[in-house]
């Protein structure tokens, strides 16, 4: 209930700065455009992929790489979204509202989270848009196609856990998203190395986001993805909680 | 200091200890507070003011010590004790893209008031303050005086039984000052009120009890008629090359006691309105006891905070 005030807040102050509409404006842009050249992409190929037994279809060929291409656009902004969050708050020093306010911790984070995830949500519903308007010609394989928003989803929570723990340990917002922009990006990329060479380490292939996520987006929900992001976002999650009580103890 | 487990004892502060590394900011002080209590509370900068502060607001956890609002521990009970508080902060916790509206609303809420409540206590918060014209204004453009009083408001809104405003009054223009004097005074009479300040006449205007704070320990603990007391006993300091006949000075008329400081150094205290200095150097000089100093001792709350405060350096 506390968390909610606080997510309602951050929500607001979040839309009363052109940050958030710029980010949604961009973003929407950005991802139409290739929405279109993945349509054409596909139109070219459909002629081929007539006869063939199994061949992939509209859905795994427009709208997972769709997806796909979001998710990187989301390691680009989500850090600019969370950097403010806490390190804002100590800075401008209206965190000692919250301090001596009757709430937890937890409910700091959770309310910070919460902000976040809800405008992260708003950016996958206008993504979504887009092949939902493929319905109008043709068919979609909505299993595949709730994969990809499972996979979406448990995806920006990872982000936006990541990037608010980073928030909650830096001094200024900048910081922040510098820390988590190259955190996120060695998590996406961090399985490259044993993928070159031929011999992968299977610790790094489970550390690697992208490995989770592309099962998922291919339409393979399988519960080791899904418990490696939960464990992700909760990790995260009670890390920054822990953080904050470090400003109260602080030596 | 004894510390009473009456009802009316809001706050009560056992051996509060503040470790920064080797750095002690806050040294074994305790204090209780009753109901209607205004407590001023003095100090040089970085004597340890705001982080005794900070820890009763539950802002910073005490190394050693106990604190107790209206009997519920800050430690044990956080989310009891600070539905009981309402604090300031040095710097006005106040978010500059939101309305005055907005934001006192968000602190309402934040205190887990009702919704039909919120708006109530809005109003009266921002009536108590002098905000009432400012509900749509931005904070970001208000003048720092106006934030100020936001603050203010914030602090007061949830009807708190325990106030704590770290210096109040900066910032705002004299006649401001004086609203907030009588609005700290008023307060005063449902609450319990922690006021930290630099700026002493404020002290005897609003408070009814004074502790100065130096170096993290509590040097002076009074309640304002106490130090009132003080203030008009005047005194006098004088200083002899030979040994004094004690009593012969004891005994002089409108005398009331003598000091011994040594070195040859005595006070001597005496009634209000009858100086004395002329009886004492006309009894040293008769009786040749080598005047060498004398000194009447002018008492005001400026002259109490100096000499408490540089005896305790003079003590560590």
């Amino acid at each position: 209930m506390n968390s909610l005030i606080i997510a309602a807040r951050e929500l607001r102050n979040l839309f009363l700065s052109p940050l958030a509409w710029t980010i949604l404006g961009v973003t929407q842009l950005i991802l139409a455009y290739m929405f279109l050249t993945q349509i054409d992409y596909y139109l070219m190929l459909q002629p081929k992929l007539v006869g063939l037994p199994g061949a992939p279809g509209v859905t795994d060929l427009v709208v997972a790489p769709l997806f796909g291409n979001s998710a990187v656009i989301l390691l680009l902004i989500t850090p600019l979204l969370t950097m403010r969050t806490i390190s804002d708050e100590r800075r401008n020093k209206t965190i000692s509202l919250l301090f001596s306010a009757p709430i937890s911790l937890t409910d700091i984070v959770l309310g910070k989270f919460l902000a976040i995830f809800v405008f992260l949500l708003i950016i996958l519903l206008s993504i979504t848009l887009m092949p939902l308007s493929l319905l109008t010609i043709g068919e979609l394989d909505m299993g595949k196609f709730f994969a990809c928003l499972l996979a979406m989803s448990l995806l920006m929570a990872a982000f936006n856990a990541l990037g608010l723990y980073m928030s909650a340990i830096a001094s200024q917002p900048t910081v922040a998203a510098v820390g988590s922009f190259g955190a996120l990006l060695l998590l996406w990329i961090i399985d490259w190395a044993g993928t070159n060479s031929g011999h992968s380490s299977s610790v790094i292939e489970y550390l690697s986001i992208m490995r989770h996520f592309e099962n998922l987006l291919r339409g393979l929900v399988n519960s080791t993805d899904i418990a490696y992001f939960i464990l992700f976002i909760a990790g995260f999650l009670i890390l920054s909680i822990r953080r904050l009580d470090n400003d109260r103890l602080q030596k | 200091m004894a510390c009473t487990h009456t009802m009316s004892t809001l706050i009560e502060i056992n051996n509060l200890t503040r470790q920064f590394g080797d750095h002690c900011a806050v040294d074994d002080v305790s204090f209780s507070l009753n109901k209607g209590e205004v407590l001023g509370f003095l100090g040089p900068n970085g004597a340890g003011k705001s982080t005794t502060m900070k820890m009763i607001c539950g802002n910073l956890t005490p190394t050693v010590g106990e604190i107790k609002i209206n009997g519920y521990d800050m430690l044990e009970q956080p989310k009891l004790a600070k539905a009981e508080l309402g604090f300031l902060p040095e710097i006005p916790p106040v978010y500059p893209d939101l309305t005055v509206d907005e934001f006192l609303g968000y602190c309402a809420k934040l205190h887990g008031l009702r919704k039909n409540s919120v708006k109530k206590a809005v109003t009266r918060g921002k009536l108590k303050c002098g905000l009432t014209d400012m509900g749509q204004r931005l904070i970001g453009n208000l003048s720092k005086g106006y934030q100020q009083r936001v603050g203010i408001a914030q602090a007061i809104l949830h009807n708190p039984s325990v106030i704590i405003l770290d210096e109040p009054t900066v910032g705002l223009d004299p006649i401001q000052i004086l609203e907030i004097r009588e609005l700290i005074r008023e307060l005063g009479n449902e609450h319990s009120v922690i006021l930290s300040t630099h700026i002493l006449p404020e002290v005897q205007q609003s408070c009814s009890r004074v502790q100065i704070i130096h170096h993290g320990k509590l040097v002076l603990n009074e309640s304002i008629e106490g130090l009132s007391q003080r203030m008009k006993s005047t005194r006098l300091t004088v200083r002899f090359h030979e040994h004094p006949d004690e009593d012969a000075l004891k005994n002089l008329a409108d005398v009331t006691g003598l000091e011994k400081l040594g070195q040859g150094k005595y006070r001597v205290h005496h009634h209000q309105d009858t100086p004395v200095s002329d009886t004492v150097a006309r009894l040293a000089v008769t009786n040749n006891w080598g005047l060498l100093e004398l000194t009447p001792e002018k008492h005001d709350l400026e002259h109490i905070f100096l000499s408490t405060t540089q005896q305790s350096t003079i003590n560590e």
